[in-house]
């Protein structure tokens, strides 16, 4: 069975392009999910008393070394039987990513808060800032600065993670190419098709943060 | 034999009858605009020791790392013991070398880098061995008894099995010494070897110089910013500014009686700030 | 209350599908490794062709997502006339992908090494090959342990993908189950503690490993 490019061109690519949404907006939902709830996972992991500290680094850990796809099963199908709640895919899917990312998250701001010299901590104290305060005005901003690429990195990884979502139902890209594979049975162009836009966007966007890489440097001094 | 007698004069090093084992001829070097060496002639005498001094960015280190062939020459030939270094002949014509013949040539030269270079995975030893047993092909019995004698020599032997981060800055020089000794090159780099310590330990790596510069007949090429160092061990200095030769003579005269603008300002730099003197 | 009877209902097919997953992660992790070093050596080569080929393909497995490349193994490559058994497409797509990531860590591994270190190895003679194998390479191979730890933590995450191509490893036998025995609860959480204690193993190995390759060195 040779490439039909008419198939392509007027099938496949339009109704993919139909779908782009979809996996943009559970990307960036995850992302922001994780952006968050990476900070505080970081500030928990960090946290003087032990009955937080430890039991979040314990909880980053398990959910570090365990499969999003299972966790994706285990919130789409455990969460209505515990919490009585069922979920659309996307929402499960943003939660499920955007917790599984959090962990990965805490880590960059565990090293971006470490790379805060120690003199500007003093200073805060110095300065009788409220814990609060000395966060929010002095070693957050100076952490997340050259943490930024990197971030930008993980949205990428989370990007090209989202096609896991077809397994929850989710029509996004992948499971858009699949269902169209499932009707015409041809799973060449449109699985090729998927495979290529993934290629284009996240090599763009990679390529959109290595700027802003060098942008950050060249101001940053 | 006035070219002779020229030359000669140039050192306390009795040259009679010798030809030079390194012979660079109009020699330039750029990195991108930046010209570092701007055409030199330099001829090394076998058993010949000549102090480079310059300020720096003169581009005296790239002279060494040329030889070393660390660097390209933009421009010029070298040649070691009669054979051209950077170049081939092939049918009476000079094409660039390859690796094949950079790597015959080179055995001749060793070097002493400022930063010890030592490979910090492997024991002082093992330091000392590797690249007799891979390079030379000595058996690891041979190897071991040379390296052992030059540990000794530059009073190292006991830290034999140690590895380099745990030895000071001055005593991981030492081995780098001995490192490059135990492959008996014919010309000895040595590119700022004290540069890099602390104060303390630059006197023990500088007394491990001078007593291989009395004992062997090796050539050594000795760049350096101790003044009182060159004086004694040199031949012959070199002063370097601007990618160029400014003045060169045996030590007693140039350090007494330098002749131009350039190098009286430079030894005078040393005299304020104590370091020569 | 953990109902016994169904624990012991589905241990039998957990360890079924324990052995396929740990087979996935030992054959796909020694290839990826193997394809690292080839990949990463690739890339820093002096052959300016082998650079930009190994560039490119490296590139786009890593580009184009895991399940995708899994996906187009499974369903479309035999439509090009290629049909390999299931089990070798999972294979050859963990392979693929963790072998790109695994590229670049030996790559910027290599370069992470000082330049002093290959210059001693240029002013000893020694051989391009012989700085590579005794100076360079063991320097590299202990900044490049952690990256490589964290690498198998993501491929044995990587192979709970394959049960969607009908690969019968861990994942694949309870979502099976919990169609013919529910309690999902239970199931996915013995799920996730079965790829928790994988991946903690995983941890230590390379843990030891690192402390055993910094043995005698500060």
């Amino acid at each position: 069975m040779a490439w039909d490019w008419n198939f392509t061109l007027n099938e496949v690519v339009p109704e993919l392009l139909n779908v782009i949404h979809v996996t943009i907006m559970a990307t960036l939902g995850a992302f922001a999910l994780a952006v968050v709830l990476g900070l505080v996972l970081a500030l928990g992991c960090r946290s003087n008393k032990k009955w937080i500290s430890w039991p979040t680094r314990g909880v980053v850990e398990f959910i570090r070394l365990t499969p999003p796809l299972v966790q994706l099963f285990f919130i789409f199908f455990v969460f209505p039987h515990l919490f009585g709640l069922t979920l659309k895919p996307m929402v499960a899917g943003i939660l499920g990513l955007g917790i599984h990312y959090s962990t990965y998250l805490s880590e960059v701001y565990r090293a971006g808060i470490e790379s805060v010299p120690k003199g500007q901590w003093e200073a805060a104290i110095a300065l009788n800032f409220s814990p609060l305060q000395k966060w929010k005005s002095v070693i957050l901003p100076q952490a997340i600065r050259p943490i930024i690429p990197v971030m930008g990195n993980y949205l990428i990884v989370l990007f090209k993670e989202t096609p896991l979502l077809a397994a929850i139902g989710l029509m996004e890209l992948l499971g858009q190419a699949k269902s169209i594979g499932s009707v015409t049975f041809r799973y060449l162009e449109p699985i090729t098709m998927v495979g290529i836009i993934f290629l284009i966007l996240s090599y763009t966007a990679s390529l959109l943060v290595k700027r802003l890489e060098w942008k950050l440097d060249l101001n940053g001094k | 034999m006035t070219e002779a007698t020229e030359a000669q004069d140039l050192t306390a090093f009795d040259i009679d009858g010798k030809e030079p084992i390194i012979k660079y001829r109009n020699v330039s070097k750029s990195f991108g605009d930046n010209e570092v060496l701007k055409g030199i002639d330099f001829d090394l005498y076998p058993g010949e020791r000549v102090a480079i001094i310059g300020p720096s960015g003169s581009g005296k280190t790239t002279l060494a790392r040329l030889l070393m062939t660390l660097e390209t020459p933009s421009e010029g030939t070298i040649e070691v013991d009669g054979r051209h270094l950077w170049h081939k002949e092939v049918n009476g014509k000079l094409v660039p070398a390859d690796e094949k013949h950079l790597h015959k040539i080179r055995g001749d030269i060793g070097m002493v880098f400022q930063h010890f270079n030592l490979f910090p995975h492997m024991s002082i030893l093992r330091n000392c061995i590797e690249a007799p047993i891979k390079v030379l092909g000595l058996s690891k019995k041979e190897a071991v008894e040379r390296a052992k004698k030059m540990l000794d020599k530059v009073g190292m032997l006991e830290k034999a099995d140690d590895y380099p981060a745990s030895l000071s800055g001055g005593q991981q020089q030492r081995v780098a010494i001995a490192r490059a000794l135990v492959m008996r090159p014919k010309v000895m780099l040595f590119d700022e070897p004290t540069s890099a310590l602390d104060p303390e330990t630059v006197g023990e790596v500088l007394n491990v110089i001078k007593d291989i510069a009395k004992q062997g007949d090796m050539s050594m090429m000795l760049i350096t910013h101790e003044m009182s160092f060159a004086r004694d061990v040199a031949d012959r200095v070199c002063f370097f500014d601007e990618g160029r030769i400014q003045e060169q003579g045996p030590p007693s005269k140039l350090f007494a009686h330098p002749e131009t603008e350039r190098l009286r300002d430079f030894l005078k730099s040393f005299h304020m700030n104590g370091n020569g003197e | 209350m953990i109902p016994i009877d169904v624990v012991s209902q589905v241990l039998p097919l957990l360890q079924e599908g324990f052995i396929v997953t740990i087979q996935l992660v030992i054959i796909a992790g020694i290839l990826s490794f193997v394809m690292s070093f080839v990949g990463g050596l690739a890339r820093l080569s002096r052959f300016a062709p082998l650079r930009w080929v190994s560039g490119f393909l490296i590139e786009f497995f890593r580009g184009t997502s895991l399940l995708v490349q899994l996906f187009w193994f499974y369903y479309a490559l035999p439509l090009l006339g290629v049909t390999l058994p299931t089990g070798l497409v999972g294979i050859v797509a963990l392979t693929l992908n963790y072998g790109s990531y695994g590229s670049e860590i030996v790559r910027s591994s290599i370069l992470a090494v000082p330049k002093g270190q290959a210059e001693a190895g240029i002013a000893l003679n020694m051989t391009r090959f012989q700085r590579m194998k005794s100076i360079i390479l063991p320097q590299a191979f202990r900044i490049m342990l952690p990256s490589f730890g964290n690498l198998m933590i993501e491929l044995l995450k990587g192979t709970a993908l394959v049960s969607l191509i009908t690969i019968q490893d861990m994942t694949f036998y309870i979502t099976q189950a919990r169609n013919t025995i529910g309690h999902d609860t239970l199931l996915f959480s013995m799920l996730l503690v079965a790829y928790f204690i994988i991946g903690y193993v995983i941890t230590l190995v390379f843990r030891w490993l690192e402390r055993k390759f910094s043995a005698g060195r500060v």
